[in-house]
């Protein structure tokens, strides 16, 4: 099988300071990879390098794309690569206010990427809009309310319909389950894991949370400084911790 | 001549601005930044659209300006009188006659000719601004042709009113490629942007101009299940019994009793000078009497 993500030598400096540096891993079709480290590990710019929405320094992020496979993400064009991240890739804010239009109904929301591929009839975007609700635990009744009027859990759920409407291949997550009481969270982590499971998705999420990556990750990539420290499956790198760091990390000793 | 340049502007402006509607007429739909001037009267009054016309005003015109239909408001008769004073041209109340026509809210009910311009005044020129608030995503998005959002507006207003309720400022695609705001003309005049005149668009406050040349291909943007309708009160004109006019409604009297008349009082009166005379009219000639 090939990958459905490349990611080969990516560095981001600001200025003399080091943002991530020298980051290398595949990512497989229906595979999830989680990335854990304290505020400040520079998983959040690697998620940012990879998503699109930083230019690195130096390497490559190559996906896999539909009609040119593999291709490198970093040096297409802006339009290309803005494409792509409509229709083959999907991004999760943590603050659902990030990714949603909040003067927009839930049925808009969820349709704008649909209307951005070309979808040109009302009738056929509301029942796709409408469906995509229900996946996501949203009542049908609530389609034309707007986000405002939503609970967080609700939000965050509304984001997540938002970005997988177009069906889209490589979802990227950043804390996505940040800032939520627990039970909501572990509400949203159950859909999580239903939808990735049911659409065969590949994800890379980025968190603090051990939880999460326990629950959602195939993979785990542990980092420190902007460096990865250790890598492997989620259970062998959380029960069997063998960087000093990690293990650190997994007794909790760390506040993250 | 008098105090003032001819048509008020100086020749160095001019030319700039003649650049940029130029530029304009070569990319159909595609806002061009232009450094606005002050002009001897506030924003409001359609200072992007008085600069457009100084511009391209020659000795030979023919001016006419119309405020939503009207030639006879305040608005359209300062802005009238301001290039009687500063460049002496002839003016007219017949959109026939007229080589140049300045215009808020209205498209004539005439066909313009080849040899016409249209001069709109814009508050605002950018479409996506309901929606995407940041100039430098909405210039992306057009540099790209993302235009996803218009339909997210039109996908609100159906949701919200059971059709699409924008009645003015309807959104069109312009020769298959830029979005544009065709100004606060009210839709039924949206038909009419496909003409053999030339149609510059002038915003002031904004600093923006853009431009429709003839023959150039206008759609209205919508949906397979809900198409664009040219609408307009499903009525004559009670003056000149026109049924092809776009019309406005008034209360005539204290007791409430309506009147439809058309917008275009050039069009109105043309028509009852012809004969025409509609369900509350008088004959053109006992009304002047
Ligand atoms: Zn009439």
């Amino acid at each position: 099988m090939n990958p459905l993500l490349n990611v080969g030598g990516i560095s981001k400096f600001y200025g003399h300071r080091i943002g991530c540096k020298d980051v290398s891993f595949d990512l497989y079709p229906g595979e999830v990879m989680g990335i854990v480290g304290e505020s400040g590990s520079g998983k959040s710019t690697l998620l940012n390098c990879l998503a699109g929405h930083l230019a690195p320094d130096r390497g490559a992020v190559n996906f896999d794309t539909r009609v040119d496979g593999m291709r490198d993400t970093v040096t297409m064009s802006e339009p290309e690569r803005r494409m792509l991240s409509r229709t083959d890739w999907a991004f999760v804010h943590q603050h659902a206010r990030d990714g949603l239009r909040m003067n927009v109904s839930a049925g808009g929301n969820v349709g704008e990427r649909l209307m951005a591929v070309g979808a040109r009839h009302y009738g056929d975007i509301r029942d796709q809009a409408t469906d995509w609700l229900g996946r996501v635990e949203i009542n049908a009744d609530r389609v034309d309310d707007r986000p405002t009027a939503f609970s967080g859990g609700m939000q965050q759920r509304l984001q997540i319909a938002r970005n997988l409407v177009t069906g889209p291949r490589l979802v990227f997550m950043d804390e996505p389950t940040g800032g939520l009481d627990v039970s909501v969270q572990a509400r949203l982590l159950d859909l999580l894991r239903g939808l990735v499971r049911e659409m065969n998705l590949s994800a890379i999420i980025v968190t603090h949370d051990l939880a999460v990556v326990r629950l959602l990750a195939d993979r785990l990539m542990v980092m420190k400084d902007g460096h990865v420290v250790e890598t492997g499956l989620t259970d062998q790198v959380l029960d069997d911790p063998q960087h000093g760091y990690t293990q650190l990390l997994v007794s909790s000793v760390l506040q993250v | 001549m008098s105090d003032y340049n001819f048509a008020y502007l100086d020749e160095q402006t001019k030319r700039m601005i003649r650049r940029a509607i130029l530029k304009g007429l070569a990319i159909p739909g595609y806002q061009v930044p232009f450094a606005s001037r002050e002009m001897p009267m506030p924003y409001g009054w359609g200072t992007g659209g008085v600069q457009v016309s100084a511009a391209v005003l020659t000795p030979d015109d023919t001016f006419k300006v119309i405020d939503q239909g009207a030639d006879d408001t305040t608005n359209a008769v300062s802005i009238r009188r301001f290039f009687e004073k500063t460049a002496d041209v002839a003016v007219t109340e017949a959109t026939g006659e007229a080589s140049v026509i300045q215009t808020r809210h209205r498209i004539p009910e005439q066909d313009l000719r080849a040899d016409q311009i249209l001069v709109y005044q814009v508050p605002i020129p950018e479409p996506l601004r309901f929606l995407e608030p940041s100039e430098v995503e909405t210039r992306k998005m057009h540099a790209l042709e993302e235009y996803g959002l218009m339909h997210v507006k039109l996908y609100e207003d159906i949701s919200q009113h059971g059709a699409i309720a924008t009645s003015y400022a309807y959104p069109v695609k312009v020769e298959g490629r830029y979005v544009m705001d065709p100004s606060p003309i009210p839709k039924f005049d949206n038909p009419k942007l496909n003409m053999a005149g030339i149609q510059l668009f002038g915003a002031g406050r904004e600093q923006r101009i853009y431009a429709v040349p003839p023959y150039t291909d206008v759609v209205s943007l919508d949906f397979e299940d809900y198409p664009f309708e040219a609408s307009k009160a499903d009525h004559a004109c009670d003056l000149c019994g026109a049924t092809d006019s776009y019309l406005d409604e008034l209360i005539v009297d204290d007791s409430g009793k309506r009147m439809f008349m058309c917008s275009d009082t050039d069009y109105c009166c043309s028509r009852r000078k012809a004969g025409h005379i509609g369900a509350q009219g008088v004959p053109y000639a006992e009304d002047a009497a």
